[in-house]
């Protein structure tokens, strides 16, 4: 296929790249960003020719003239961003990017955790060994184009058999007020025996043009155990492309949280979970909320390649306005992993004739000794449940509002972390729309 | 308090209740008769306010007040109670978050400050014990996973709680072993007063051997046909309603 050569930020990447290969870097991270460059160039921006992409058109959103890597902004920012992301009453490790950039802590964090960025620790052996180790790069452009060409982000480590007395919030500011495309790569390990709870919040100060094509990769040794919340509420004018790729050993147990908030016209969440070994415990559990025109699209895929582990997939989505939402959930069990048990399930609730979803669930069994179902509903608010609380003295808005808070509780009630969950059910009220 | 006159209503184009007339005072307690699609629940569905009835003639003044211009939670707001014949369950909804949202709301028209936490987990006390509502299914879901005995005493529970000026008991009997008809009858009878006043809607003359009605109407076709006093209720149990339809469709000589 012929990338897309008419757009600028095609060739302005290329031209990136060319530049990228004058800087010092240790030469296996050299080597994956050459290869992945290939692997982008093969097929460009993916259109929605491409199956995966087949509800999300991006090319729209890659128009304009961007500032690429270098010439991103990364000065701190003027404007109170904490205060866009605190999360009421919630005690925690705070450590702040922008653009990916990570910046100083206010506060040291406990010895037993090591946040540094990529360039301060690319000789890692750590690093070296597991970047580039966890991300599938086919059929995944934007993955291999952020492996070509990120800039920045942090590499964070967890050291084996301690735990945290908090949580880690790890407040991600999106800031420009040109077009800047940000490309962060981030490696998280967790090692042996190790317990953490990561919150991730994208915001985005007022007026900021970021497109983000960010990549994750998690690593869970043996027995390590990882909460992992992602909170995206930027705001109208960022689009964000965020990869999540983890990688589960013996023992592990993994638990992805999501919360897609009204905010970014785009909203593109690739979360790949490998079952490396046998025994692990995974939990994917998403709210996406739409209200305007935002475009929410979530890709999950959960490939069990030994026997013996568990998955269980929840998602809801919250459909408002002209928004759109995309749920297309991949469950694989390979033939060695028998004794699987996967399980899925996405709801939809429709509040307006305009809203729309898209949702797809994708089992693909190659094993005959398994326990696995998946599921997906569209739905409407209750009548007969709005009348009851009507009947009762409730405002129909605050009816709605409840009856909503009611559909995502089936998520919010996992959420591990008390401040956490109110903050959730708050802002789901808030976005209930007003009566026409 | 309520007056209802020649009150006609549709549902999909199908007339249910044609030309109804009640009149409701504070302190008396009523009860509906009727044959099944004689129109009972749908009087009830009506007053309450459910949008899939129509009404196409006549008035209902409620205090004053034009009852059929109100939404169903202002009509709960100035003291209008709907116990359902088939409660909703609403999972993820506490029952307990939902009725102080209720009696918060109901508050604020009245221009009175919301119930602080211990006020409001007082009373609710109190009200559980006077309708025997167990605590345990307070804090649970909205009726999720109630029994049809449970559901029903929430609606009590709620009806204490929320105190109106008039309450409709849409069939609360059905569904309801002896036991459970005791309980909810005396909780009926524990909130009556010389302010407040109750419709009860049922089938069987035997919840008004608990509830004791000063009138007895018999709605038939959309219409009261016949209005009496506690005993007209014994002569239903014993005669029936043909009877009463007879009279009704007998050719006018």
């Amino acid at each position: 296929m012929t990338p897309q050569v008419t757009l600028p930020i095609y060739d302005d990447l290329l031209k990136d790249f060319s530049k990228l290969e004058m800087k010092a870097e240790h030469e296996q991270i050299r080597q994956k960003r050459r290869n992945a460059l290939e692997v982008f160039k093969r097929t460009g921006f993916p259109t929605r020719k491409h199956e995966d992409w087949k509800y999300t058109a991006v090319t729209p959103y890659l128009q304009a003239n961007f500032r690429t890597n270098g010439s991103v902004p990364i000065a701190p920012v003027a404007v109170d961003y904490l205060k866009l992301a605190a999360i009421p009453g919630l005690d925690c490790y705070r450590v702040v990017t922008v653009n990916g950039v990570l910046q100083p802590t206010e506060v040291a964090l406990p010895s037993n955790v090591k946040i540094r960025s990529m360039a301060e620790a690319q000789e890692d052996a750590g690093l070296l060994k597991h970047f580039g180790s966890v991300s599938v790069l086919d059929n995944a452009p934007f993955a291999a184009l952020n492996t070509a060409l990120f800039a920045h982000g942090f590499f964070l480590e967890m050291d084996a058999n301690t735990s945290l007395d908090k949580p880690i919030h790890l407040v991600q500011v999106l800031n420009s007020d040109a077009h800047a495309f940000v490309q962060p790569r981030n490696l998280v390990v967790i090692h042996a025996g190790a317990n953490a709870t990561l919150i991730e919040s994208v915001v985005s100060t007022p007026g900021t043009k970021v497109f983000v094509n960010s990549v994750t990769e998690v690593v869970l040794k043996e027995n390590a155990q990882l909460q992992h919340y992602v909170l995206q509420m930027a705001e109208k004018e960022t689009q964000l492309i965020q990869q999540n790729d983890v990688s589960q050993s013996m023992h592990s147990l993994y638990s992805n949280y999501t919360f897609s908030l009204p905010g970014s016209s785009l909203i593109r969440n690739n979360l790949n979970v490998a079952l490396d070994a046998q025994q692990t415990e995974t939990h994917l559990y998403g709210l996406y909320l739409g209200t305007g025109n935002q475009l929410i699209d979530n890709h999950s895929l959960v490939d069990h390649k030994m026997p013996h582990c568990n998955s269980n997939e929840m998602y809801k989505g919250v459909l408002m306005d002209r928004a759109t939402g995309v749920f297309n959930g991949k469950v694989f069990v390979q033939q060695d992993a028998q004794k699987t048990n996967a399980f899925q399930q996405n709801n939809n609730l429709l509040l307006s004739d305009e809203a729309t979803i898209n949702s797809k669930p994708q089992l693909e069994i190659f094993a005959d000794d398994v326990k696995c179902s998946h599921g997906s509903t569209v739905g409407q608010l209750s009548k007969e449940s709005m009348f009851y609380l009507q009947s009762r003295g409730i405002s129909e808005q605050s009816a709605r509002a409840m009856l909503v808070n009611a559909f995502a509780f089936d998520v919010t009630e996992k959420i591990g972390i008390p401040q956490l969950e109110k903050f959730i059910n708050h802002k789901i009220t808030a976005h209930i729309p007003a009566l026409n | 308090m309520l007056s209802i006159k020649n009150l006609q209503a549709q549902v999909e184009d199908k007339q249910i209740l044609k030309g109804l007339n009640l009149t409701i005072n504070p302190g008396e307690v009523h009860a509906i008769m009727g044959p099944n699609g004689s129109g009972k629940s749908s009087l009830a569905s009506v007053l309450a306010g459910r949008d899939a009835y129509e009404v196409t003639g006549g008035e209902v003044e409620f205090y004053g007040k034009d009852l059929l211009e109100l939404s169903p939670e202002d009509r709960a707001r100035e003291g209008l109670f709907l116990a359902f014949q088939y409660p909703v369950e609403i999972p993820g909804v506490s029952n307990i978050n939902f009725l102080k949202t209720a009696m918060n709301e109901i508050r604020a028209y009245k221009g009175l400050e919301p119930l602080d936490a211990k006020s409001f987990l007082k009373l609710s006390k109190e009200k559980q014990q006077l309708v025997e509502f167990d605590a345990k299914l307070v804090n649970r879901c909205l009726n999720e996973g109630f029994s049809g005995g449970e559901k029903k005493r929430n609606e009590i529970f709620q009806l204490a709680m929320l105190e109106p000026r008039l309450a409709i008991l849409d069939e609360t009997d059905s569904g309801l072993d002896i036991d459970a008809l005791r309980i909810v009858a005396n909780g009926v009878n524990a909130l009556r007063s010389k302010d407040n006043a109750f419709v009860v809607i049922t089938h069987y003359q035997r919840l008004l051997d608990y509830i004791v009605p000063d009138f007895v109407h018999v709605l038939f076709d959309g219409k009261i046909i016949k209005s009496g006093t506690k005993e007209l209720a014994l002569e239903l149990e014993e005669k029936g309603y043909d009877w009463l339809k007879e009279s009704v469709h007998a050719p006018i000589v």
